[in-house]
């Protein structure tokens, strides 16, 4: 049996230098990346959109990019999104997204701060069915099930 | 000048996550030799199952990022420290990709359906004993089962739920997971397949292979599977043969 070796050959035993020094926070739990998930618990039907309970946000600014999100539209659930931001603390979106984008920039602008500026550090996603909590750690969802519920 | 592929020194650690090794690294010259390719591909998403320490995602966004904007990068792992550790990685590279600690893509198999562009897997591909496969912490990351296959062949169902019909898929395996058995077994799924890398370590010898779909190149070259194996064996030799002219 061939063991994966964690070897320290010559090319790999570098000297860890610190880490460098961020200025921006860490990256969270985004709502683009809630708008993906949903309960995976057997036989549950209504498994999506989690419902967020923020314990911590936090903002942190990122580039505008209008041809990611215009190709993202298409791809969003657009409820969950809007109530995913007003639970973490922003209801600016509108209920329905406009029909033109292209010269909407001060919508972009709100899905933009909406989908990836908004940041869930520490909380829990809710299944909508069986009440389940999901928890969000350090920015990171955990989607682990129990045995009993794969 | 910035890196092109995430550096060593910068990736975190913990003793519960797998370092990047010859595997690692081997699984990042193939997408480095397919970099030309990738980008004129133009991923919209892009997905590493079981990142570990982060070492793949992060290199991979790397060499896409400045010519390929606006791309959304999603890691997982089963080992809620590694997900932790893949952030570190990532951060200490100023790069971002969204995180979650799941079992291979639970939880985002629904959403995801048919999205992903690009699909990188560095999975447990040591042939063990059953009883160690999925065992927690560090072993998690090698732990193969027989033929090293077990984890293999639970990710690959999940793997093609996930590619959109342009999706490309890059994964590690040993000569011992019978890879040409994989290949064909995707071959029935609809997808072509090529060795991108091939590797011989003392311990290991390593396939990176890449499966994009195909329908053309499946299903018009009528072909036996006796006949695709005695192939892939013939590739896998000139290939071999090549390394050692």
């Amino acid at each position: 049996m061939s063991i994966r070796v964690l070897k320290s050959s010559a090319t790999k035993t570098h000297l860890r230098l610190p880490r460098c020094e961020r200025a921006r926070e860490r990256e969270k739990m985004r709502l683009i990346v809630h708008n993906m998930l949903s309960c995976n618990i057997r036989g549950v039907v209504n498994k999506f959109p989690l419902r967020i309970e923020p314990e911590k946000v936090i903002v942190k600014e990122v580039d505008f990019n209008p041809d990611f999100l215009k190709h993202m539209i298409a791809k969003i659930d657009w409820k969950a999104l809007v109530d995913g931001a007003r639970s973490m603390g922003y209801p600016e979106l509108p209920d329905h997204p406009p029909t033109t984008l292209e010269s909407d920039e001060s919508f972009l602008r709100k899905f933009h701060h909406s989908l990836l500026e908004l940041n869930l550090e520490e909380g829990s996603l809710v299944c909508p069915e069986t009440g389940r909590k999901f928890s969000v750690n350090k920015g990171i969802p955990n989607m682990l099930l129990h045995e009993d519920e794969v | 000048m910035s890196s092109r592929i995430a550096s060593i020194r910068l990736v975190s650690s913990h003793r519960e996550v797998y370092e990047p090794c010859d595997d690692s690294f081997a699984l990042v010259d193939a997408l480095l030799a397919d970099r030309t390719n990738l980008i004129e591909h133009n991923p919209k998403v892009c997905m590493e199952i079981g990142s570990g320490s982060g070492y793949v995602i992060t290199s991979l966004i790397l060499l896409l990022k400045n010519e390929v904007p606006g791309v959304h990068y999603l890691a997982t792992d089963t080992n809620p420290i590694a997900v932790r550790v893949t952030k570190e990685t990532l951060e200490a590279h100023g790069v971002d990709a969204d995180v979650v600690c799941a079992d291979i893509a639970t939880g985002l198999d629904k959403r995801l359906a048919g999205s992903v562009d690009v699909i990188v897997v560095n999975p447990p591909y040591v042939p063990t004993p059953e009883y160690e496969v999925g065992m927690e912490g560090i072993a998690s990351a090698w732990a193969g089962g027989e033929n090293g296959r077990t984890v293999i062949d639970k990710i690959l169902p999940v793997v093609d739920l996930l590619l959109s019909d342009k999706g490309w898929l890059y994964l590690v395996t040993l000569t011992s997971n019978f890879p040409e058995e994989i290949c064909l077994m995707m071959r029935k799924k609809g997808y072509a397949s090529r060795i991108v890398v091939q590797r011989s370590t003392e311990e290991e010898n390593l396939l990176i292979l890449k499966f994009w779909r195909d329908q053309d190149e499946v299903s018009h070259k009528e072909i036996s599977s006796p006949t695709f194996l005695a192939h892939f064996s013939r590739s896998l030799s000139l290939l071999m043969e090549k390394r050692w002219r």
